[in-house]
C-alpha cells in the first residue's frame, strides 16, 4: 500500500512535493464545492469537459510516455458510443444495466485495440507509419458509420442511422437503495464523473512511475537500446496502447450518456485532431499538463466556437504548429521544464 | 471476355487513383522522412486553382498545370516557413502538416464558400459489350504510367535528380561537395506538392469541389505509401498495381465501401509480413 503511494511520484510525473498536494487538495476541493456555486446548465457543461479528459490521458500515455503517435483514439471513442448505445437501448437502463454497458463498451475497444495493437506492434511499425494506419481506420469507421442509413442497418431495436447518427440512449444509471439513480447530466453526473477523472489521472500517476512506466519512456527515448536491455518492447508498446485506447472508449460511453447520441462525425478528421491537439499544445510529456491543459484547451475552444465558429479549428491549426515550432514540450509543461532545469543548475551551482 | 475487359479497366483505374494520389506523399517521404499530413489539401488546392482557371476560359490541360504550378510554389513557400525547421523530428513534423491541413481546410471553407461548381468530365465514353467506360478514366491510367516514368527520367537522368539523391543518402556528403542541400529539399517538397496539385487538377472534372476533398484521397495515398515503403520506383507503383487489384476487385463484389476496407485489412495485414513496405524488403533482400 505504502509503495503503491510512493508510486504517485516519481521520475516520471512534473507534479511533485507538498507544494503540488497542496494545490492539488485545494483544487480538488474548489471541483467538489463547484455545483454549489453555480447553476445547473454549467455543472453539464463542465461534465462535457471532463468526458474528453480520459481520452487525452490516454493519448498522453500512448504518446507522450511510450513514444508512438496514434492518430485513431477517436476510432476507439466512437466505437465504445456506438456499443453503448446499441446496449442501451436494446437492454434498457434497468437494474444498473447501463453500467454494465460502460463496461462492455469499454472492453470492447480494449478487444478491438488488442487485435490492432498486435498488427501494428508485433509487425514492428516505426512511428510515422503508427500515425497513418490509425488514421486510415478512424476514417473508413466513420465512412463506414455513414452508410448505415438504411433500416437494414439495425442491432436489435437499436438502429445506427448513418450520417444522422444515434440518439435517445438511456444516461448513465447507478443503482440505489430505493431505487436507481439516474445520471443526468447535472450534479449526479458531475461526481461520478469527476470521481473518475480522479480515479484515472492518480492511476495513471502510479502507472507510469512504475517500472512499467520506466520502460515505456526508456522504449520512446530509444527503442533499440530498452531491447538491448532484454525488454520485449512489443510488449509494452501494445499494453500502452490497449490502456490508452479504453480510456478513449471510456471517453466515448461518457459522451455518449451525456449527449445521449452519437454520431459518425466525432471520429472523422477533424474530430481525430482534436485530442492530438489537446495533447499536443499541452505537453505531452506530463500527465498534469495533459490534464490541465486540455480542460482549458476545451474551454478556449468552446468559448471559440460560441463567437467566431468558423474559426475555431483555424485558430487550433495554428495553435499546433506554432507549439511545434516554438514550445515543442507544451505551451504548459514546456515552461515548468525551463523552470524546474533552472532550479537544478541553481542547486548544481551551489 | 467482357467481364475480364471490365475487370481490367476497374483495376486500372484503382491503379491510377492509387498512384496519383500518393505520388506526392511518396515523393516526400522517400526523399525527406517527412509524413505530410496536408498532403491532401495541395490536392485540393489543385483541383481549385484547375476549376477557377477553367472557368476564365483556359483550356483543361493548362488549368491542370497551373494548379500543379501553384500548389508547387505553395509547398515551397510552406518549406520555407514551417517544415524546414523540422527535419529529424518525424513525428513533430506530422503533428505541424496536420495543423497546416486543419487551417487550409477551414479556411478555404471561410474563404471561398462549401463548394465550388464543377466542370464537366471531357470527352464522353464508349460503350462496351454493355458497359460503358468514360474516355477521361482512360486518360487517367495513362496520366498515372507517363508520370511515374517521367519522375524515373527526373530522378535518374538529370542533374537535379542525381544531386537530389546525394543529399537524400548522405547530406554531409553532399554539402561538402557543394550541394546546396536546402535547396533541395525545398525543390523536392516542392515536387511533390506540385504532384499533389496535379493530382487534383486531373480529378477536378470528375468530382464535386469541396474543401474536405482531400480526405478522398489522404486514405489511399497512405495506404499506397505504407505498402510501398520510402522508395517511389520500386515501390510505390508495385504497391499501388498490388492494391488497385485488390480495391477494384472488392470493389465490384460489394462496393465502394467494401474497396476501401478491403484496402486497409490489406495494409494492416502487410505491415505485419513487410513492416519496411515492398522497397524495404527488396532492398533488404538486394543487400543480403
Amino acid at each position: 500500500m505504502i509503495r503503491l503511494i510512493h508510486l504517485l511520484e516519481g521520475p516520471q510525473t512534473l507534479g511533485r512535493g507538498r507544494l503540488f498536494w497542496a494545490g492539488f487538495i485545494l483544487v480538488l476541493l474548489i471541483a467538489i464545492g463547484f455545483p454549489v456555486m453555480t447553476d445547473g446548465y454549467t455543472v453539464g457543461n463542465t461534465v462535457y469537459f471532463l468526458d474528453w479528459v480520459f481520452m487525452a490521458l490516454g493519448l498522453c500515455l500512448i504518446w507522450g510516455y511510450c513514444g508512438a503517435l496514434s492518430f485513431g483514439q477517436t476510432a476507439f471513442f466512437g466505437l465504445s458510443g456506438y456499443v453503448y448505445g446499441v446496449m442501451t437501448v436494446d437492454l434498457g437502463s434497468a437494474h444498473g444495466l447501463t453500467i454494465a454497458a460502460l463496461l462492455a463498451s469499454v472492453v470492447v475497444s480494449a478487444l478491438f485495440a488488442t487485435v490492432l495493437g498486435y498488427f501494428m506492434f508485433f509487425g514492428r511499425i516505426s512511428g510515422v507509419f503508427l500515425g497513418i494506419v490509425t488514421l486510415s481506420i478512424t476514417l473508413v469507421f466513420e465512412r463506414f458509420m455513414s452508410q448505415t442509413a438504411g433500416p437494414e442497418w439495425h442491432i436489435g431495436k437499436a438502429r445506427l442511422n448513418g450520417y444522422n447518427g444515434m440518439n435517445n440512449m438511456p444516461p448513465l444509471t447507478l443503482p440505489w437503495f430505493g431505487g436507481d439513480l439516474v445520471l443526468f447530466p447535472d450534479i449526479g453526473l458531475y461526481y461520478f464523473v469527476l470521481a473518475l477523472v480522479v480515479l484515472v489521472y492518480l492511476g495513471l500517476r502510479m502507472l507510469v512511475n512504475s517500472r512499467f512506466g520506466n520502460v515505456l519512456v526508456a522504449i520512446r527515448e530509444n527503442p533499440e537500446r530498452a531491447e538491448m536491455l532484454g525488454y520485449d518492447i512489443r510488449r509494452y508498446q501494445l499494453a500502452a496502447f490497449v490502456i490508452g485506447s479504453a480510456l478513449a472508449g471510456l471517453s466515448g460511453t461518457l459522451y455518449t450518456s451525456w449527449g445521449q447520441y452519437i454520431t459518425p462525425s466525432s471520429m472523422g478528421l477533424a474530430a481525430a485532431a482534436l485530442p492530438i491537439v489537446w495533447v499536443a499544445v499541452s505537453g505531452r510529456g506530463d500527465l498534469t499538463a495533459t490534464l490541465v491543459g486540455t480542460l482549458i484547451v476545451l474551454a478556449g475552444f468552446q468559448a471559440l466556437t460560441i463567437y467566431g465558429s468558423q474559426y475555431a479549428l483555424v485558430v487550433m491549426g495554428f495553435l499546433l504548429v506554432v507549439t511545434v515550432l516554438v514550445a515543442p514540450q507544451g505551451l504548459i509543461a514546456g515552461p515548468i521544464y525551463t523552470l524546474l532545469r533552472r532550479r537544478l543548475r541553481r542547486d548544481d551551482a551551489l | 471476355m467482357t467481364d475480364l475487359i471490365n475487370l481490367l479497366y476497374q483495376c486500372g483505374d484503382a491503379f491510377a487513383f492509387l498512384v496519383l494520389s500518393s505520388l506526392g506523399l511518396a515523393v516526400i517521404f522517400g526523399m525527406m522522412g517527412v509524413i505530410n499530413l496536408a498532403h491532401g489539401e495541395f490536392i485540393m488546392c489543385g483541383a481549385y486553382v484547375t476549376v477557377s482557371v477553367t472557368r476564365l476560359g483556359v483550356p483543361l490541360p493548362f488549368a491542370i498545370l497551373s494548379g500543379a504550378l501553384v500548389a508547387g510554389i505553395v509547398g515551397i513557400a510552406l518549406e520555407r516557413l514551417v517544415i524546414r525547421h523540422l527535419y529529424g523530428r518525424p513525428l513533430d513534423s506530422i503533428v505541424a502538416t496536420w495543423g497546416i491541413s486543419l487551417i487550409a481546410t477551414q479556411g478555404t471553407l471561410i474563404v471561398l464558400g462549401s463548394s465550388l461548381p464543377g466542370i464537366g468530365t471531357p470527352f464522353g465514353s464508349v460503350p462496351f459489350g454493355g458497359y460503358s467506360y468514360p474516355i477521361y478514366r482512360l486518360v487517367l491510367i495513362g496520366a498515372a504510367v507517363l508520370l511515374l516514368v517521367g519522375l524515373y527520367i527526373l530522378f535518374n537522368a538529370t542533374r537535379y535528380g542525381t544531386v537530389a539523391r546525394a543529399t537524400i543518402q548522405v547530406p554531409h556528403m553532399a554539402e561538402a561537395l557543394g550541394v546546396d542541400t536546402r535547396l533541395v529539399y525545398s525543390l523536392t517538397f516542392g515536387l511533390g506538392a506540385a504532384l499533389a496539385g496535379l493530382t487534383g487538377g486531373l480529378y477536378a472534372p470528375t468530382m464535386t469541389i469541396v474543401p474536405t476533398m482531400g480526405a478522398t484521397f489522404l486514405m489511399e495515398a497512405f495506404a499506397t505509401v505504407v505498402i510501398g515503403g520510402a522508395d517511389v520506383f520500386i515501390g510505390t507503383a508495385p504497391a499501388a498495381a498490388a492494391l488497385g487489384v485488390i480495391k477494384a476487385v472488392a470493389t465490384s463484389w460489394e462496393g465502394q465501401l467494401a474497396g476501401q476496407i478491403a484496402l486497409l485489412v490489406a495494409v494492416i495485414a502487410m505491415i505485419r509480413i513487410l513492416p519496411n513496405g515492398v522497397s524495404g524488403w527488396l532492398l533488404q533482400k538486394r543487400s543480403s
